[in-house]
């Protein structure tokens, strides 16, 4: 075993048992309200959720049920629908974004690309919107008369309107579409930093030994950034299990449930039918548990080793 | 060639289909909204005239102060407690702490969708014993909102890279521990307080769901509350929605653009 100098040796001579323990009340004191704070409005609550998910009973007046609410979960069409349009959003968006944003964060990274500042700002500018506002800017775009079936018409791609916002299939790629627009940027930034941190001998090292820029990305780009590929899937994960704003904004959900999220059915059970909290809190866990699963898998997809 | 040609072509085509939502919300702020309904894409001249029905439609200044004071209130209050908190798990590090600090972060995985009916609940039956921070107040909007397991994490990384030896000069010079962390501290780490500001504002400054839960009264409403109920008009005025969008939006973009190095940093500090 070698003998490693720590800092300790180093602290002054006065740090004698009471100072310290001063220090360690002070130390505590610094983090007290934060800690307060989150407990009191993240961890309070999730807990009088799990409480209520097994209570029933409309506005305040609830009863215990015990798991009656779990059971009636699984048999809830509209509950089912609601999962269902998640986890299309979810399997079709995420993959399409990060394959998107790592593509261009590529392209972007090559030294001797001009307008690069350019290109930069104009792909990460949609970051800036509010949510509510990119949403019914997209509506519009989507109308049945709007630009974007103006433009498809010119170009004789399709020869009738497309119904965007009626279709309950168009209505899905309309959210699909308007959630890439908005977050591709986003995702692009942390893998454009990424690669900027990947030392450029490694490449110049690839070229030599005759790598194709087709196994030099998938063999040295990919695997190096294989960390904050896991970091932004998770997050654009726990994103789209919570979709609200876009959905409210652009279909309400409609037509009949086919784009309804999950928290849009959670607003819907508590705000908008006849208030139903005790089986809200229950449709609420639904999405802890799923984000718990869908982040387990991802980590596994990637292999523990690097994540 | 041929690959420069494509990059070019690929990355114009990603910027204009980019770009191509402001312009059109910005160039529809000026039309008539018969203009923007036929698909008109040159700049008009109606923008006063859209502005002056905009105003006369809605509350819009008052929403827009309502916006400014909630946003303002939330950045300066989430700055000093993530920043504090940062600080103390960061200087004062023990193994209590940093199961402390693993704890909290945990809170990052629950989804707001979750929080929102126990936190109604919890607003509603404050209502009756403390009525000025219960439902349809700007306090049961901020308090929610104004810690985040994120900012602490993002100051305590950032304050890694903090100097700590001049925490002891200010010691021997006679600052109290909370003395070092405003004289000292603060003042050095203005670039990291720049880019959580930046966040901070603007995820306040847009935040949708939870004002709309527990902002009831229309003269309470944010801007992406109006936003919400212009869009969602049975016969929209597309010129006047697009101003307002327009009013909404500019702030932030404007921010960006003079701010983007802090933004971007803001962004990384959670993956340093």
């Amino acid at each position: 075993m070698i003998t490693v100098k720590t800092k300790q040796n180093f602290q002054p001579m006065h740090s004698t048992r009471s100072l310290r323990i001063k220090n360690t009340a002070i130390g505590w004191s610094f983090i007290a309200l934060a800690t307060v704070l989150i407990c009191l409005f993240y961890f309070y609550p999730m807990v009088q959720a799990l409480i209520m998910s097994m209570q029933s009973g409309t506005g305040t007046n609830l009863t215990f049920v015990g798991l009656d609410n779990y059971a009636r979960l699984l048999q809830d069409p509209t509950f089912l629908t609601t999962v269902k349009n998640t986890v299309i959003y979810l399997i079709i968006q995420v993959p399409i974004m990060i394959i998107l944003a790592l593509f261009i964060s590529v392209l972007l990274n090559d030294k001797t690309l001009k307008l690069k500042g350019v290109f930069r700002t104009a792909i990460f500018l949609p970051c800036v919107t509010s949510l509510v506002a990119y949403s019914v800017i997209f509506k519009y775009l989507f109308g049945q008369e709007g630009i974007i079936n103006i433009f498809l018409l010119k170009l004789s791609i399709i020869s009738e309107p497309i119904q965007w916002l009626t279709d309950p299939f168009w209505a899905k790629m309309a959210i699909i579409v308007a959630i890439t627009w908005r977050w591709t940027g986003y995702n692009m930034i942390f893998y454009l930093s990424a690669l900027q941190n990947i030392d450029h001998s490694i490449y110049e090292a690839a070229k030599i030994d005759g790598a194709s820029p087709f196994q030099i990305f998938f063999k040295i780009t990919i695997p190096l950034l294989k960390p904050i590929i896991l970091f932004t899937s998770i997050t654009s994960t726990i994103g789209t299990l919570q979709l609200f704003d876009e959905v409210m904004n652009i279909t309400q959900g409609g037509p009949g449930n086919a784009t309804m999220t999950i928290s849009q059915y959670i607003y819907n059970l508590s705000f908008k039918y006849t208030p139903d909290f005790g089986y809200a809190a229950t449709v609420s866990y639904a999405i802890v548990i799923m984000i718990v699963i869908f982040s387990i898998i991802q980590f596994k997809v990637a292999g523990d080793k690097n994540a | 060639m041929l690959k420069r040609v494509f990059s070019y072509g690929f990355l114009t085509i990603a910027a204009i289909i980019s770009f191509f939502p402001f312009l059109w919300m910005i160039i529809s702020s000026t039309n008539k909204s018969v203009d923007v309904t036929k698909g008109r894409l040159l700049p008009g001249s109606h923008f006063l005239e859209n502005l002056n029905n905009l105003l006369e439609t809605v509350d819009l200044v008052p929403a827009l102060i309502n916006s400014a004071k909630i946003s303002i209130t939330t950045t300066i209050l989430s700055l000093l407690i993530a920043s504090l908190a940062g600080y103390g798990f960061e200087i004062y590090q023990s193994k209590a702490k940093d199961m402390v600090f693993n704890f909290l972060l945990l809170s990052m995985m629950i989804p707001f969708a979750a929080l929102m009916v126990p936190l109604f609940r919890m607003f509603g039956s404050i209502s009756q014993t403390a009525p000025f921070i219960g439902i349809d107040t700007f306090a049961a909007v901020i308090l929610p909102t104004v810690t985040t397991a994120f900012l602490i994490f993002f100051f305590r990384q950032s304050t890694k890279m903090f100097p700590k030896d001049i925490l002891e000069a200010g010691r021997i010079d006679g600052l109290t521990e909370l003395g070092c962390f405003f004289r000292i501290y603060v003042p050095t780490m203005k670039t990291t307080y720049s880019a959580a500001a930046i966040i901070t504002f603007m995820a306040s400054w847009n935040s949708y769901l939870w004002p709309l839960v527990v902002l009831q009264s229309p003269e309470n409403q944010t801007i992406p509350l109006l936003i919400s109920v212009l869009g969602s008009s049975y016969s929209p005025d597309f010129g006047v929605i697009m101003t307002a969008i327009v009013i909404a939006t500019l702030p932030a973009a404007f921010i960006f653009f003079i701010m983007q190095k802090q933004f971007v940093a803001g962004m990384m500090g959670s993956v340093k």
